[in-house]
């Protein structure tokens, strides 16, 4: 995206900017009175609403539309799917005290994750990862078979979010299943960029958000099974399924729903796109900093890696140095890691895949979307060398104070 | 310029920004991220390094339009600052961490990194002035508001260090800074001061002290050497405390008995009578000039710690007499001083310029123990 004011956007993976479609359904319901939960005919007409938005939702993502449970995103979709399984298969069977996820989930996964283990006495077990951010099924398989009926969920996300590392999710689900664990998948990256079918995935619950994809900040869907019981977070009148309680945001799911058309329609293409753009990307990088390292699996493919996500280790480097010298030239990217108070920590991802805490602070996440243009990359490009070198010299004086 | 200004989420350093700003340089907000743990460091009203600061020193950034960032320099902190802190007091010496923090931290570790990665200065909320004297010299002088003024914490910097900094705040009085910030619409106008060490969260140096070095049991005597009562860690002791001394016993002349000396290997605390604590002089190392060293002998005055009182005295550098070869500095106090520990910073102050500054070393007693 180039704006009028320059700017550069290259942290899509944050955040996207909303398509103008979903933007136009946000203003066209926002304009409209109605409680989907009312019986009167403004109810009624905003029910329809939803129902046609969740209707299209399902289909897309290949499950039925009583599998979708809105939410208001991401965090919120993860908490219930994690805490909800646990909590109700716990309930069921109070042997199912283990869970079993893996070392490089999101925050909005691994602390509801080890929450549930501080608070509530669950036994968490972390799958760890290769040198490309994907896990070692063997590793996974011999964690749930050690005890199998003492596991209440298993879970893995679809695409990470800092390396774009595409995780075997038809091997986790087999291993799973064969136990009859009811199995998630936080597929918030992989959504709008690769295909994805719940039916046919065999997951238990599986988290998408509005935001990643063209729709708003706010709005999410936990896909869940009709069969699988989980226990709800929020009580209430029971909107949802009697999942989620709350009443249900006309206007966010029918930008939600427009997003997911648009970006599920429009897949094949943008990504072809992307892919370019990135190769071009990378290459440039490495032609100006010969050193950079590209993590993450290099093969492009829905088994292997996003297509609209470049990590990058620049040796000698801090992330966040670089980062504030391009943002200083309209130019966005992210360290890819979490912050606490702002501080720049290292990433869990990074350090799970064998990084150390040096290669993982000075690493950038470079994140493309369906406004990126070869524009883009090549002011990125423009401006790396004289970056590269600044931030490389605070490091030194860094390391000699 | 392009300009660091560093913000601890006090009105001070939003206001010092919002100056630089109006001076018209190109000034990035940077709130440093001094603690390894956020959350274990003094909150709110009172310290500069928790959350809610972090937060306070970005809403001061957006309500001036500038980019902000946090840096992280927990790791220099914890090596120049807090382990010298506690290296300080296990030898029985008192430091100042606030003017190790300016001197390692604000002004080497920060400007360094400023100046790397293209900045040409750093701004802080410091009360205090520069003056750019005909020779070239930057002076640093006294802030108009005596009450707020903080050159002795910035005694330490030296020239180089000086021509990076600005301290936009030195000729304004706090009220007027607060009046400023509130007219200017940040948030942290009415915020309190901070006050005490940022590092330790309830403010009870004495119990974080004994946290991190256990317990190092050693005697409470009297100026006779008649013991007391035993005590857990002479680093519970500053010279010149009379509070929670816990001796039981009244003098016996039934005044109130006082921190007189701290005997850092055998952990002996000597208490006496207010009169026993007067000094009269001084012995100081590793002095740092501001501009040229003195010659011969220096009528001046000094001060001894943050906030305290001016002294007149007369100072004489020895060149070459410290051990390694530095300097030494010999400080005759004409007004004598109470509660003087080794460890301390003397700053050196012609009228309202500094001279200089160095650590204390020994002390000596108008009346001798």
């Amino acid at each position: 995206m180039n704006d009028l004011d320059g700017t550069v956007y290259l942290d899509h993976a944050a955040t996207t900017p909303m398509v103008p479609e979903a933007i136009a359904a946000m203003a066209e319901q926002m304009a409209i009175t109605g409680n989907a939960s009312s019986l009167h005919t403004s109810g009624r007409a905003a029910r329809r609403t939803v129902e046609e938005a969740r209707e299209l939702i399902a289909e897309r993502f290949g499950a039925r539309p009583s599998e979708v449970v809105f939410c208001s995103g991401g965090t919120e979709a993860n908490n219930l799917a994690i805490k909800g399984l646990y909590w109700s298969r716990l309930a069921q069977d109070s042997a199912r005290h283990r869970i079993v996820f893996s070392s490089i989930e999101h925050h909005a996964l691994l602390d509801p994750v080890t929450w549930l283990a501080k608070h509530e006495g669950a036994e968490v077990e972390m799958t760890p990862v290769d040198k490309q951010g994907r896990i070692l099924v063997d590793e996974l398989r011999a964690a749930v078979e050690r005890e199998p009926s003492s596991v209440s969920a298993v879970t893995t996300m679809w695409a990470n979010n800092e390396m774009g590392t595409i995780q075997p999710i038809s091997d986790v689900v087999e291993i799973a299943r064969a136990h009859d664990i009811p199995v998630h998948s936080d597929a918030v990256q992989a959504a709008g960029y690769l295909p994805l079918d719940f039916a046919a995935s065999g997951l238990d619950a599986m988290t998408v958000t509005a935001h990643k994809l063209g729709g708003p900040v706010g709005v999410g869907a936990l896909m869940i099974g009709r069969e699988i019981d989980a226990t709800p977070l929020l009580h209430g009148g029971g909107q949802e399924r009697d999942l989620r309680s709350g009443t249900v945001s006309v206007a966010l799911i029918a930008a939600f729903a427009a997003a997911v058309e648009v970006s599920v329609s429009r897949q094949a293409e943008t990504v072809a796109r992307i892919e370019g753009l990135r190769r071009r990307l990378l290459e440039g990088i490495v032609r100006t900093v010969p050193d950079a390292i590209i993590n993450g699996d290099p093969q492009p493919g829905s088994d292997h890696r996003l297509p609209n996500i470049a990590h990058v280790t620049f040796p000698g480097c801090e992330g966040d140095a670089m980062l504030m010298l391009l943002d200083a030239q309209g130019i966005e990217c992210s360290t890819g890691s979490a912050c606490a108070a702002g501080v720049p920590q290292p990433s869990h991802v990074l350090l799970a895949m064998g990084y150390d805490d040096t290669a993982a602070r000075g690493s950038l996440r470079f994140s493309l979307g369906h406004t990126s243009t070869q524009n883009d990359v090549d002011r990125l490009l423009e401006a790396l060398p004289a970056v590269h070198q600044r931030a490389q010299r605070a490091s030194l004086v860094r390391a000699g104070s | 310029m392009r300009v660091v200004a560093a913000m601890s989420g006090g009105v001070d350093s939003a206001v010092a920004a919002a100056r630089a700003v109006d001076a018209g340089h190109d000034v990035t907000g940077v709130h440093l991220a001094l603690s390894r743990n956020p959350r274990s460091y003094r909150s709110g009203a009172r310290g500069c390094c928790s959350i809610e600061d972090a937060g306070d020193a970005r809403r001061a950034a957006d309500a001036l339009g500038i980019p902000f960032y946090v840096w992280d320099m927990s790791e220099e902190f914890a090596d120049h600052v807090v382990d010298d802190f506690i290296a300080e007091y296990t030898a029985g010496r008192t430091p100042n961490p606030c003017l190790r923090c300016n001197e390692k931290i604000k002004f080497a570790a920060v400007l360094d990194r400023a100046l790397a990665l293209g900045f040409d200065a750093v701004a802080t909320g410091h009360y205090a002035q520069l003056e750019t004297a005909p020779d070239g010299t930057i002076e640093m002088h006294r802030a108009i508001d005596m009450g707020k003024d903080q050159s002795y914490v910035l005694g330490v910097l030296t020239q180089e260090q000086l021509a990076h900094s600005l301290f936009p705040l030195g000729d304004t009085t706090k009220d007027v800074v607060r009046a400023e910030a509130a007219a200017r619409g940040i948030q942290v106008a009415q915020k309190p001061d901070s006050h005490d060490i940022c590092f330790i969260p309830d403010g009870d140096n004495a119990g974080w002290l004994a946290e991190k070095l256990g317990p190092k049991p050693g005697a409470i005597v009297d100026e006779d050497g008649t013991v007391l009562r035993e005590h857990d860690g002479a680093y519970a002791f500053t010279i010149g405390q009379r509070r929670g001394l816990r001796l039981g016993v009244p003098a016996d002349d039934g005044k109130p008995r006082f921190v007189l000396d701290i005997e850092p290997v055998s952990g002996t605390v000597t208490v006496g009578s207010r009169e026993a604590l007067a000094v009269d002089a001084l012995a100081c190392l590793q002095p740092l000039w501001c501009g040229a060293a003195p010659t011969g002998t220096l009528d001046c005055t000094v001060q001894l710690r943050a906030h305290g009182d001016e002294h007149r005295a007369r100072v004489r550098v020895d060149p070459s007499t410290g051990s390694g070869g530095g300097s030494t500095v010999r400080v005759e106090l004409i007004d004598p001083a109470s509660g003087i520990a080794p460890g301390q910073a003397c700053v050196i102050y012609a009228g309202t310029r500094v001279v200089g500054s160095a650590t204390i070393s020994a002390t000596s007693r108008v009346r001798a123990a």
